[in-house]
């Protein structure tokens, strides 16, 4: 084109990354990839094509992992992992250190190698996507050499398995493989079946750093290859990052097999922008939120949600900047928007998109070439009910709806079953941060979206999944405390109630700040007497209660310190009746059980005010703040053994983080928890906080598990695997143990650990400059 | 008037408006997403081989050509000039198939003593010559002086005068008293074209650069500008960005068009192009002609033509194988 003819157009003209090293390195490996299994690649099985979507050729062919690869790959990791683990910190530090060197010096290859493979833009995977990587890894590099003493008594899970999505391969392979690695893990990794190729790419680079064999190996497949390798026998902790529906089958498949698990899963996270928001900078935030990598993002801020005051002039911007979107050849230097990794994921976008229009929704389109391309797209009109407005989409759709007050903006953003990321936008810090904290996410956005940083922990709340990656708290989840076994506790026989002299009591359930007879008109024989047998119903009222009693959770940790104070001091008064009653039950060292439960209540109230947050600079102006904030309502199945101390173990660090409990006591002695909720009662604990439902344990743990209001919930038992196969429908945290594993009366009986089970991390970014 | 050619303008000049506070309302640009999409702008887009090529000599169309230094004189303003009418080599016109375009740059832009010297060296060019006034770079001069120098400058033929504002009405948001002064440099102009000067790097903030922007607007700039080039901080994107978009704001809500000069301390080729992608980017195609962008500069335009040079002939450029300006 001559000049002339571009001086009249101005247009941008093409400018075309070269991908001649990463197609030569492709040609190289002509008969296609076999996995990479104890530091070598396999020879090619059976293959399936890898195809570039935005020029719909094949890139490679890639093996179908089978269950017998997995058992290989998994054989070679356990084998390679002692001697891993067994390195100092400093040398598995200088290992990440030498990977995150080579990514460094691949990264052109490694990046051209993403976008062919997945058609997300190259500015994309060049600015964004590896040097997240090359972050990541030299962040875990340090955590390789300090991991001893920063996490004294923690050991590594052993081997991980670990199954990544397509939308960001190479970073989320580096999510999951970093940290395994700094904490001396052995991982076998399964990318995509769409994108394997940079996980390929990978493999190649731990070779080539020298990386001892067996510690990273990688098997390719589909999702019966991911299922292989979830269920394996030989895998200690899975972690996933995918589909809510497929995260909740991971979740039942590894039920009860004391497998580590984390899960990050879908979302459909809140963008705000209220109306003393930057307008320009919402509108560039929505380009970054949803139509970054085609919106196939999981944490995508994909439902705008716009003070009714600016939403004309909101509107009007954001339809002219979509305007100027270039959506075309992803290896296009000038391309914005690339190809959709998959045709298919292009027809589930498109069905959707016809739902939408079909239930009403009013739908503008900007241009996308043919093939396989989507047009970024602005959606009004969908009702909150409207497939557009509660599915994940995964493509670059937004809808934009209006809101009147920051309460009903709250109130939106928070009506969804995901909990993945919220991005708030205003010109007031004081409404900016109140947003921020009433949004249920895990991270929030201050004036910004779509930013990571090794440093910062990312991951969801509700059915967004469990577990952060990156910072401390990421670090921790590929950490575990020495398994610990012990035997079940001999339990005193159950026994009619005694005749006494006394006037004759009648135990009851404690819901919602009232004494209240169960709802099966049923007792049941117990240590001491007859207890109320608790049913369904009685979960549902008490959970019921749990939710409304939200002010335990927003108030002060110094408050919350006053009551459980107050509660250790009223127990203390009362603490011969209570050393009586477990005597009377056939307990052994009732004096002490009651004496560590005074003490371990003034523990608890003492840390009420104390597990601090964190705050970071993670750019040169942005402060990012990471906050520990309650799960909600947790359901709690206390031990046998200690029924008093047990109760407390449990209740006490849930209600010091400002939780609220529904707690189902000592199956065979609950009458003293019985006595505990009258001590509570006088001790200033709001009605509906703690809910004390005895009765069946197991039945009653399971209408708790299967409770999609309990947030999270604690298990001492038999029944693990049902918990955590029931825990699936919402997709709560669980933490189970069997009896016996721990003493109660000992220190191992409390602990940090316990609050961090407590608490869920929120990371809030801030932005600042004048 | 001198036979000194005019700016090019394809739209109507904007008679301005009364002062009205509810333009200057609404929340302060927020500089952190501001930083963010500036950056981004050039991570965005890519200019290679002819379009580069193409970008670059529009570039040269939108140069003020500028030599504002107290030991100027008319010699040295004659050198400019000279370079002003062919900024470029003529093999390298020859070389991108151009030599019959009639290619000069926007303006030359001088201190008012300098102005007859400049008319006289570009007669018969068509390239205006514009003048600083209002006594820059700092314009602490009482303002019927000030005016004078405007009208005076006219009188020696400048078509473009850029004034320099009072940075105190700024920071004291005393905005009655700045649209008061601009107004009265705008009539003191008459017919030649006024490009407001806010000097960015020190009104403190964003919010100060839009807020001070809108009122230049309202008081009738054809162009809004960001610095003398004698700040400790001149043009920057972000400022850019924000300049450009009270600009868009001001034209949505009154129909009337304003260009934007960002001025000193661009110095390269590459920022010739980036500057051109936030115009293209955020404005549209319309502001990338010289009756509604320019650039103050003096260096850059050695820089485009080296890489000119190297896209005609293959070979790297050395400066002193081109004429200086």
């Amino acid at each position: 084109m001559g000049i002339r003819e571009i001086l009249s157009t101005m247009e941008y003209g093409p400018a075309p990354e070269d991908a001649g090293a990463a197609r030569d390195w492709l040609a190289s490996r002509g008969a296609g990839f076999g996995h990479f299994i104890d530091g070598a690649f396999t020879d090619p099985g059976e293959t399936f094509e890898v195809r570039d979507p935005a020029r719909d050729e094949v890139l490679a062919h890639v093996t179908q992992g089978s269950a017998g690869d997995v058992d290989a790959a998994v054989a070679a990791a356990r084998a390679a992992q002692p001697g891993w683990a067994g390195l100092s910190g400093h040398e598995r530090a200088r290992h990440l250190y030498a990977l995150a060197r080579h990514v460094q010096q691949h990264a052109r290859s490694l990046a051209v190698l993403e976008t062919l493979d997945t058609g997300k833009p190259i500015r994309e995977s060049r600015d964004v996507d590896v040097p997240l990587v090359a972050r990541h890894l030299y962040h875990h590099a340090g955590w390789a050499e300090l991991a001893e003493g920063e996490f004294p008594g923690r050991v590594p899970w052993g081997v991980c398995g670990q199954v990544i999505p397509w939308n960001f391969p190479l970073l989320m392979l580096a999510w999951k493989v970093a940290p395994a690695l700094a904490a001396g893990n052995a991982v076998v990794l399964k990318p995509a079946e769409y994108t394997p190729l940079t996980a390929l790419a990978f493999a190649e680079i731990c070779a080539e750093v020298g990386l001892p064999p067996g510690v990273v190996n990688v098997v390719t497949g589909d999702g019966a290859t991911g299922a292989a390798l979830v269920s394996h026998r030989g895998v200690d902790k899975v972690a996933f990052t995918g589909s809510t529906e497929v995260g909740r089958e991971i979740r039942r498949a590894t039920a009860g097999t004391g497998k580590g698990l984390s899960l990050e899963l879908g979302g459909k996270s809140p963008f705000v922008v209220f109306d003393d928001a930057d307008l320009d900078a919402a509108v560039e935030g929505v380009v970054d939120a949803v139509w970054f990598n085609q919106g196939q993002v999981c944490c995508a801020g994909a439902r705008v949600l716009v003070a009714e005051s600016v939403d004309d002039a909101f509107l009007s911007r954001l339809r002219a900047r979509m305007a100027r979107l270039i959506v075309g050849d992803p290896l296009d230097k000038n391309t914005d928007m690339g190809a959709i990794v998959h045709p298919v994921q292009l027809d589930r976008i498109r069905s959707l998109v016809e739902q939408g229009r079909a239930e009403g929704a009013r739908i503008e389109m900007g241009d996308a070439p043919p093939g396989c391309f989507h047009p970024p797209a602005i959606v009004t009109d969908a009702a909150p009910a409207s497939v557009l407005a509660t599915e994940e989409i995964f493509g670059p759709v937004v809808t934009v709806t209006s809101f009147r007050t920051t309460a009903e903006a709250l109130s939106l953003a928070n009506n969804t079953r995901y909990g993945l990321a919220a991005s708030v936008w205003s010109g007031s810090l004081a409404r900016a941060l109140d947003a921020a904290g009433g949004i249920r996410a895990g991270v929030v956005w201050v004036n910004c979206t779509n930013l990571f940083d090794a440093a910062a922990p990312f991951g969801g709340m509700r059915e967004s999944g469990f577990g952060r990656e990156g910072g401390r708290t990421g670090m921790a989840a590929y950490l575990r405390e020495p398994a610990r076994h012990g035997p079940a506790p001999d339990l005193p026989t159950a026994r009619p109630a005694a005749q006494g002299a006394g006037i004759d009591r009648t135990a009851k359930l404690h819901i919602g700040g009232k004494q209240a007879r169960p709802d099966t008109g049923k007792v049941h024989a117990v240590a001491g007497g007859l207890a109320p047998a608790g049913g369904r119903k009685d979960i549902r009222n008490a959970v019921e209660a749990a939710a409304k009693a939200t002010a335990w959770s927003g108030t002060t940790g110094h408050a919350r310190a006053q009551v459980l104070y107050y509660l250790a001091e009223n127990l203390s008064a009362r603490q011969a009746e209570f050393a009586a009653r477990l005597a009377g039950e056939g307990r052994a060292d009732a004096e002490r059980e009651v004496a560590a439960a005074i003490r371990r209540i003034f523990f608890y109230a003492a840390w009420a005010d104390k597990l601090d947050g964190a705050a970071r600079t993670t750019a040169r102006d942005i402060t990012t703040v990471e906050l520990r904030e309650p799960m909600g309502v947790m359901g709690l199945v206390c031990p046998d053994d200690r029924p008093l101390l047990g109760l407390v173990s449990l209740l006490l660090p849930a209600l010091a983080m400002g939780n609220r409990a529904v707690a189902v006591p000592s199956r065979s002695a609950p009458l003293a928890a019985i006595d505990f909720a009258q001590v509570m009662d006088t001790s200033d604990i709001p009605a509906g906080v703690v809910s004390l439902v005895t009765g069946p344990h197991d039945e009653l743990a399971a209408t708790l598990a299967r409770h999609d209001g309990v947030d999270a919930m604690w298990y001492v038992g038999a029944r693990a695997a049902m918990v955590e196969a029931e825990s699936a429908g919402n997709l709560k945290p669980t933490w189970t143990e069997a009896e016996g594993a721990r003493d109660w009366l000992s220190p191992e009986g409390q602990g940090r650990a316990f609050l961090e089970r407590a608490t869920q991390v929120k990371t809030v970014w801030l932005p600042h400059g004048d | 008037m001198p036979d000194t050619g005019q700016a090019a303008t394809a739209h109507a000049r904007n008679p301005g408006l009364a002062l009205d506070m509810s333009m200057l309302a609404g929340p302060p640009p927020d500089r952190a997403a501001t930083e963010r999409r500036a950056a981004a702008l050039g991570a965005r887009r890519s200019l290679k081989g002819a379009h580069q090529a193409a970008w670059l000599v529009n570039a040269v169309r939108l140069i003020d050509l500028t030599t504002l230094a107290g030991d100027d004189t008319a010699a040295r303003v004659r050198r400019l000039c000279a370079k002003a009418r062919r900024p470029l080599a003529p093999h390298i016109l020859d070389g991108l198939g151009i030599a019959d375009m009639g290619l000069t740059v926007g303006a030359v832009c001088v201190y008012p003593t300098m102005v007859p010297h400049a008319v006289a060296a570009l007669e018969g060019s068509g390239i205006p010559v514009a003048s600083v006034a209002t006594g820059f770079p700092a314009g602490l001069m009482p303002l019927d002086l000030r005016l004078r120098e405007v009208e005076w400058a006219v009188g020696q033929g400048a078509a473009e005068i850029d004034i320099v504002v009072t940075r105190e009405h700024v920071l004291r948001a005393d905005w009655a008293a700045l649209h008061a002064e601009i107004a009265a440099m705008r009539a003191a102009a008459g017919p030649a074209h006024l490009k407001a000067i806010l000097a960015t790097g020190e009104l403190g903030s964003l919010g100060n650069v839009r807020a001070a922007s809108m009122v230049a607007m309202q008081a009738g700039a054809d162009f809004i500008k960001t610095s003398t080039g004698k700040e400790g901080v001149n043009a920057t994107l972000p400022v850019s960005l924000t300049m450009v978009r009270a600009l868009r704001d001001y034209g949505a809500a009154t129909g009337h068009r304003v260009g934007f000069k960002p001025a000193g301390g661009i110095k390269s080729a590459r920022e010739a192009l980036l500057w051109q992608v936030l115009m293209k980017d955020e404005l549209g195609r319309d502001w990338l002609e010289p009756g509604l962008f320019r650039f103050g500069a003096s260096s850059m335009l050695g820089d485009i033509e080296r890489q000119l040079d190297h896209h005609v002939t293959g070979r790297y450029a050395a400066s002193h194988r081109h004429a200086m300006s």
